[in-house]
């Protein structure tokens, strides 16, 4: 890690080095400005706010380029510079890329679902809580202490509590919430409870300070710091979706508006994974033998349990598309889980760590793309369910070639070249740190997959029931639709794209 | 045989694979103006003929560009960085093995879009179909062009969308569970497969094959070996099949339309024995030295299994199938390969590779035959054909009849035609196995194999009595003859199965070099 040259003495009062928290700073701003907006708007003119947030969420992501020239890193300790609170290296970046343009994603699609919502939803509120829970998620990857880390992961949790239960007089949408929220804070609670035995055993919060001090406790504080690293964990897992902290996922996403499940399902599963690879790999290398198995048997039962899960879905129950994306992403979250696993027993824990943001990019790609289709899908059937993409191909060929494309990519078959390729790495990291066992149960999953994603994908071109009725499809989900199709195609042609991640040291 | 440059011949290697895959691309958009036909149906599937076309001169090109002096040295080779982050290597190249094989799928590809353009199977839009045989095309050529671990897996995989919707889409009775049942018997045994790559690659440093091979396992423990031979192998198995992994084939045949079944057995089911010969023989000789009996006694049972279900089908009242029957067969005749090739000498692996061309010849003929007798009876139930007597092809159809005759003799492996010589030479190969191999087992199986001959040739006969044979009764109706399209559709199979009957050394001659050179490791 870097730091920025300053004068060791200067004065007492940090220096902040804004060009480097820009990103989460203007998503801030940007919900702010917002709010205060949606007080003197005229009702009419309310869309101007949707369309000031994907502006504010694009020059947050904008503002990531000037940073790509090398380490940055603000908020250091006076007394020692090295030893920062926010640092803008590699992985921050990359991970902020994820969460902002997942955002900006998410946005385009609200734009769409706000207009057919015609007022059920509160504009203001509505752009401003899903601002300031990105901003959230954009600090927590850049946050080296685990006191930002913790309120940078309830910043980005606790607006989309408010999201999720945010449709007027739904019930369902209400109940979802406070699902959601019950065992959310739970597992914050229980994460802050960790990180305070680790801050007993070690006296410090900052993340390599902690990986430091740590390898030298008391003998008789290791069983504290032991628990201490298992306690922090759950937090994190919870919000990556991992088992058995996943029961909240296929309520919520069904409950919330379709454009919140597409965020959480990405933002939420980077917010819980960014997390957990700072506390282990970062904070916590020397405890690797305690973290590392934990998380690959939550590896192992997350993928299991998900792809079960999805499998079990009957494609015409009410919300089933929805339902089994969800699933499908706790499964996917399984598979996140694995390099992070691995980093515990392999040589090179950088390498690893690249394996899971090469996937996680993949995913947020693509699964934003089959979200946005099933945005589109859900405009003129409001059940949203599998069997009514029957025949899709026949009322509009270009969305359901692209569904399918996403599909076979979260599934890992050609012609989703970029899936397959993403799950390799994930597999050579197993295989790698000589995690056998885990990379087989990882193969029957993907066999799992395969089965239901297939189906769907088989359904879209069946012959239609009915007449096909074509409708004009909003812009904003066209740009998402494409967006997301073009990044898809154009990794699948050149995967180095993502795949250096894994080549490149991130911090 | 005719001098070609270097760079054409790397051009055309890139054209015969990517070229496919273009066409199925341009397949989905609307026709150009000017190449539009008689109606959008017909324009698209012309345009399939087209492309399949131009790929198999470009295949054909290819191989009189090929030094055939010279089988064993990779030709034609392209290496492109792709994917640096994996080490993966866009690494193309033909030797003597790839070689017959690249044409072979060219040609049945071809033959097959030229036998779609007069007699679309029924089902959805021509436009998916033709898009799909060209993808499925791509797949298996590029399996069969590529030297790259993982470029190999991609290829494998490619295969399987496009067939999957050949079957579920245009196939017959029970299509969509026969669907499945392809998809994830495959997908199961290419996951484990892939585990098996990864192995390799991590422990070797390199997915590059040719790099594995001249290194000819010597950067690999033994037990390394074991376990990727083992994981590789079941994978490579539930494509060729190898009993007990076979039971996918029948179904999935049977539900296939004609050209589905007709690229499953002509082209798929040669994947999966190309990956036995290209990968693991090379790479991974220890561990395939441990497994080698256990692969040949399968592969006995194999023989002697799909010959006795054949007989089952075959027996009156049995309500056989004749597709299903071929399936069948098809599991017999791979055991031949299989058998072959779990010899280790260059003599049962070039037994293996030749018997794998000339059951894609054969085999693809037979299919193409029994989808003509369903076009023209509506049936491919043996009982319902051939009713009390027998279905007297030869007294409605002659020509039909005694092409049915021609290729199930070719079948059962007459000398003087193609299916002899593989056959022969994999019993000859065991007959002297590689040193390290237990000869005793290796004469039983052999013993076992032989008998197995024998089998295949009493079902042939029967479905020959029972299909060809029979009384003519003098009103009964005659069936349409061969017409001309299948004419032209069908000769090609026809002379090269002659051909390479009475001149296996045509074969041989560019898989012997290659071969020798593979079992020694070597360099190239």
């Amino acid at each position: 890690m870097s730091s920025p040259a300053q004068p060791l003495a200067a004065s007492l009062v940090q220096s902040v080095d804004w060009l480097a928290i820009a990103p989460p700073t203007i998503t801030a701003v940007a919900g702010l400005v917002v709010l205060v907006a949606d007080l003197f708007l005229p009702e009419h003119r309310k869309a101007l706010l949707g369309w000031t947030s994907v502006a504010g969420l694009a020059a947050a992501t904008a503002m990531l380029l000037p940073l790509l020239d090398g380490d940055r890193s603000t908020f250091c300790l006076t007394g020692d510079t090295a030893v920062c609170s926010y640092t803008a290296d590699r992985f921050s970046l990359v991970i902020q890329f994820l969460v902002l343009g997942g955002a900006l994603l998410s946005a385009l699609l609200s734009v769409t679902a706000l207009k057919d919502a015609r007022k059920e939803l509160p504009e203001g509120e509505y752009w401003f809580l899903l601002l300031s829970s990105a901003a959230g998620a954009a600090l927590l990857p850049a946050s080296r202490d685990l006191a930002t880390l913790i309120v940078a992961l309830e910043v980005a949790s606790l607006p989309a509590f408010a999201l999720v239960g945010l449709r007027y007089g739904d019930r369902k949408s209400s109940e979802a919430a406070l699902k959601f929220f019950l065992s959310s804070v739970t597992a914050t609670a229980v994460s802050l409870m960790g990180i305070s035995f680790l801050y007993a055993t070690t006296g410090t919060l900052y993340l390599t300070q902690v990986a430091h001090r740590i390898q030298d406790v008391d003998g008789q504080f290791h069983t504290l710091a032991q628990t201490g690293v298992v306690l922090t964990l759950v937090g994190f897992a919870f919000k990556t979706a991992a088992v058995p902290f996943h029961f909240w996922v296929p309520d919520t996403y069904v409950g919330a508006p379709l454009p919140i499940a597409a965020y959480l399902s990405v933002i939420g599963k980077a917010v819980g994974f960014s997390g957990l690879i700072l506390v282990t790999v970062v904070a916590l290398p020397s405890y690797a033998d305690v973290w590392g198995p934990a998380l690959a048997a939550l590896a192992a039962l997350t993928m299991t349990v998900g792809n079960v899960g999805a499998l079990r879905q009957q494609a015409t129950r009410a919300y089933s598309a929805v339902r089994l994306l969800a699933w499908s992403s706790v499964g996917q979250a399984g598979y996140l889980l694995v390099p992070i696993a691995a980093a515990a027993y392999s040589g090179d824990a950088e390498k690893s760590i690249g394996s899971t943001v090469a996937y996680a990019l993949m995913y947020g790609a693509v699964n934003l793309g089959a979200f946005a289709v099933a945005a589109l899908v859900g405009r003129t059937k409001s059940l949203n369910r599998v069997a009514d993409y029957r025949g899709l191909y026949a009322s509009s060929p270009l969305s359901a070639l692209l569904l399918a494309f996403f599909l076979l990519c979260l599934a890992g078959l050609p012609p989703g070249i970029i899936g397959l390729f993403a799950k390799v790495t994930v597999f050579s990291a197993a295989v790698d740190a000589g995690l056998g066992w885990l990379a087989v149960i990882m193969a029957v999953n993907v066999v799992i997959a395969l089965f239901y994603y297939l189906q769907w994908t088989a359904l879209l071109f069946r012959a239609p029931e009915g007449e096909p009725v074509k409708h004009r499809v909003p812009g904003p989900v066209t740009a998402a639709i494409a967006l997301t199709g073009v990044l898809g195609i154009a990794l699948s042609g050149a995967p180095q794209l993502v795949l250096v991640f894994t080549d490149t040291g991130l911090f | 045989m005719i001098d070609i440059s270097e760079s054409v011949m790397q051009f055309l290697l890139a054209f015969i694979v990517v070229g496919p895959l273009l066409g199925a691309v341009a397949a989905l958009l609307p026709a150009p103006p000017g190449l539009k036909g008689k109606s959008p149906e017909q324009a698209v599937l012309r345009h399939g003929v087209t492309v399949t076309g131009t790929v198999l001169i470009a295949a054909i090109v290819l191989a009189l560009g090929f030094d055939h002096d010279q089988p064993s040295k990779m030709q034609a080779s392209t290496d492109i960085s792709w994917i640096p982050a994996l080490d993966v290597r866009i690494h193309l190249g033909i030797d003597g093995i790839s070689l017959p094989l690249l044409v072979l799928t060219a040609l049945l590809t071809f033959l097959c879009a030229l036998y779609s353009y007069f007699k679309m199977p029924a089902g959805p839009t021509p436009k998916a179909f033709v898009a799909l045989l060209l993808v499925l095309e791509s797949g298996t050529l590029a399996t069969f062009a590529v030297l790259d671990l993982l470029l190999f897996f991609l290829a494998f995989e490619m295969v399987l969308i496009p067939m999957y919707f050949l079957i579920a889409r245009w196939g017959g009775e029970g299509r969509s569970q026969a669907a499945w049942r392809f998809i994830l018997y495959t997908l199961l045994g290419s996951v484990v497969m892939l585990l098996g790559l990864l192995l390799i690659g991590i422990k070797a440093g390199t997915f590059d094959m040719m790099a594995l091979a001249t290194d000819n396992g010597r950067s690999l423990t033994t037990s390394v070996q074991v376990i990727a031979v083992l994981a590789i192998g079941i994978g490579l198995a539930v494509k060729t099949p190898m009993w007990p992994l076979h039971s996918w084939l029948p179904d999935a045949h049977t539900a296939a339309p004609t050209v589905g079944s007709v690229l499953l057995a002509g082209v798929l089911l040669k994947m999966g024995t190309y990956g036995f010969v290209r990968i693991l023989l090379p790479i991974a000789p220890d561990g395939f030295r441990t497994f080698a009996p256990y692969l040949a006694a399968l592969a006995v049972v194999g023989i002697i299994y799909g010959s006795l279900a054949c007989l089952a089908l075959a027996k009156q009242g049995a309500k056989g199938d004749l597709k299903r029957l071929i399936a069948y067969s098809s599991v017999g005749h791979m055991g031949f390969v299989l058998l072959g090739i779990s010899t280790m000498t260059p003599t049962g692996v070039n037994g293996a590779l030749f018997a794998n061309i000339a059951h894609g010849l054969i085999t693809g003929l037979l299919f193409f035959l029994v989808g003509a007798l369903k076009d023209r009876t509506g049936t491919t139930d043996l009982d319902t054909l051939a009713e009390e007597t027998g279905a007297a092809l030869y007294g409605k159809a002659p020509r039909l009849g005694g092409l049915l005759a021609f290729a199930a003799v070719a079948s059962l492996g007459l000398p003087g035609l193609a299916g002899f010589w593989g056959e022969m030479l994999a019993l000859f190969g065991a007959f002297q196995p590689a040193a390290g191999l237990n000869r005793a087992a290796f004469l039983t199986f052999m013993a076992i194999g032989a008998f197995g001959t024998l089998l295949t040739a009493a079902y042939l006969l029967i479905v020959v009595r029972r299909v060809c044979m029979g009384a003519l009764p003098h009103d009964a109706p005659r069936l349409t003859d061969v017409r001309s399209y299948e004419f032209a559709a069908w000769t090609p199979l026809v002379v090269l199965t002659v051909v390479a009957g009475l001149w296996p050394k045509a074969l041989l001659g560019l898989s012997d070099p290659a071969v020798q050179q593979l079992l020694a490791g070597g360099t190239r």
